[in-house]
């Protein structure tokens, strides 16, 4: 490991943003590394100043009371509001034991469609894990090959599908290679393609029932896609643009 | 308009963040008032896109917003700041002479001043991982980059930061 690659790596380690392999091998790094090693402290010595200084800015307590006005109140039933309205008894629970059954129907419809969503959002949270993952330094490819002849038997024996491997370089994505990956439990091929300066993971497992058909959305800045096809279940994640992402999907979907 | 119960996840989630919120428009704006402006701003605008915000890093989702609420304002008050976005290709990095490292002058002042000469992209930068102690994954949500580039850009803020602090303190700016 020469000092040049180490440089970025010797912040992730000062930030405890390398994985135990990784801090490890910056660790046999440093003991032979005198220039590593006096950086490593130097960092040590801006951040201990930098929190020593109180350079922490709170929010005054103007601002506290600002929020508190500011933010347009809920609308709040009349009742709640002004307990001493003089509403007919027998109206009162009429209108409450309505507005019970009410909320039982509307509440019902609404945690199905949460739930829905919410299973979509863990799943998108899983992916876009993933894609974080694989960008750390060394994660990205196990096979780094253009080739797609190259990278598709590297999947041989290793998983238990073939995963359809295509170099779209002509249109813009070219394949920069393939690794195993394991989403939500599931063994998946990645495949990572390029898209001018941005990384594409496409993840490919075996579809299940459960899978949704289509699917995409945002998370966190990171726009992401999915489809079946040939019984397989395709997921698309990267931070460029959605449209970027849909295009990818339709040079797959292409014969 | 949100749901009595949305509203109610709202105070819970999003404004005992205000402290984070606060800290991070200071910086990046270097200023308290129009911090507290443009924190209001945000938090109004979070407000009436929290819909969209069901489950997650509620933090990094305000931040985000803030971020991007200070750096139109930043925009729209033409404040003169180096607003180019951080880019490997034409920043490479400089060697760092260890001698110089160990020169650096830390006191509280020096270092307020030196944080606020970092330009924007590098200033929020440093607020987060230090003062705010987020991850890279949270920078990198917070900021909309690739990790990859949270990584190198925190790498050479850093650089910057003592690179300043080793300048010799330009007279008349001591009291």
């Amino acid at each position: 490991m020469t000092c040049d690659l180490t440089h970025t790596r010797l912040h992730a380690y000062f930030d405890g943003e390398l994985d135990a392999m990784g801090a490890a091998e910056f660790e046999r790094h440093l003991e032979s590394c005198p220039d590593c090693e006096a950086r490593l402290a130097a960092e040590d010595k801006l951040r201990s100043a930098l929190a020593g200084a109180q350079l922490y800015a709170r929010a005054p307590e103007t601002l506290r009371k600002k929020l508190q006005t500011a933010l347009p109140k809920a609308a709040i039933p009349p009742e709640v509001r002004d307990p001493k309205a003089s509403v007919e008894k027998s109206w009162r629970w009429l209108a409450i034991a309505a507005s019970v059954i009410l909320a039982a129907i509307l509440g019902t419809h609404y945690l199905e469609k949460m739930n829905r969503y919410s299973q979509q959002q863990a799943m998108a949270a899983v992916i876009v894990d993933a894609h974080l993952r694989s960008l750390q330094p060394g994660h990205l490819e196990d096979v780094i090959s253009t080739d797609q002849h190259t990278v598709k038997p590297w999947f041989d024996g290793k998983i238990d599908f073939a995963p359809p491997v295509r170099d779209f370089a002509s249109d813009g994505f070219p394949l920069l290679g393939g690794r195993l990956d394991v989403i939500d439990s599931r063994t998946a091929a990645a495949l990572v393609y390029g898209r001018r300066k941005h990384i594409v993971n496409v993840f490919v497992e075996k579809a299940q029932p459960a899978d949704s058909k289509d699917a995409s959305g945002e998370l966190q800045g990171y726009h992401w896609i999915s489809w079946q096809q040939n019984n397989f279940t395709f997921t698309a994640v990267s931070d460029t643009a959605y449209a970027d992402l849909d295009q990818l999907k339709q040079l797959f979907l292409a014969p | 308009m949100l749901e009595q119960a949305d509203r109610a996840r709202f105070e819970a989630e999003i404004i005992p963040h205000r402290d984070a919120a606060f800290n991070l428009a200071r910086w990046i704006l270097r200023g308290r008032a129009q911090a507290e402006d443009v924190t209001q701003e945000a938090f109004l605008r979070a407000y009436r896109s929290f819909g969209a915000f069901q489950s997650g890093n509620a933090r990094a989702w305000l931040l985000q917003i803030v971020r991007n609420c200070c750096f139109t304002w930043l925009q729209q008050n033409h404040v003169a700041e180096e607003m180019t976005e951080f880019d490997e290709q034409t920043m490479p990095p400089k060697a760092e002479n260890p001698e110089s490292l160990a020169m650096a002058t830390y006191d509280r002042e020096r270092l307020q001043r030196a944080l606020e000469d970092l330009p924007a992209h590098f200033r929020e930068i440093i607020v987060l991982r230090e003062l705010e102690g987020c991850s890279y994954k949270e920078i990198a949500a917070i900021t909309t980059r690739p990790i990859g580039t949270v990584m190198s850009a925190l790498a050479r803020a850093r650089q910057q930061l003592r690179t300043i602090l080793t300048e010799p303190v330009p007279k008349g700016s001591q009291p």
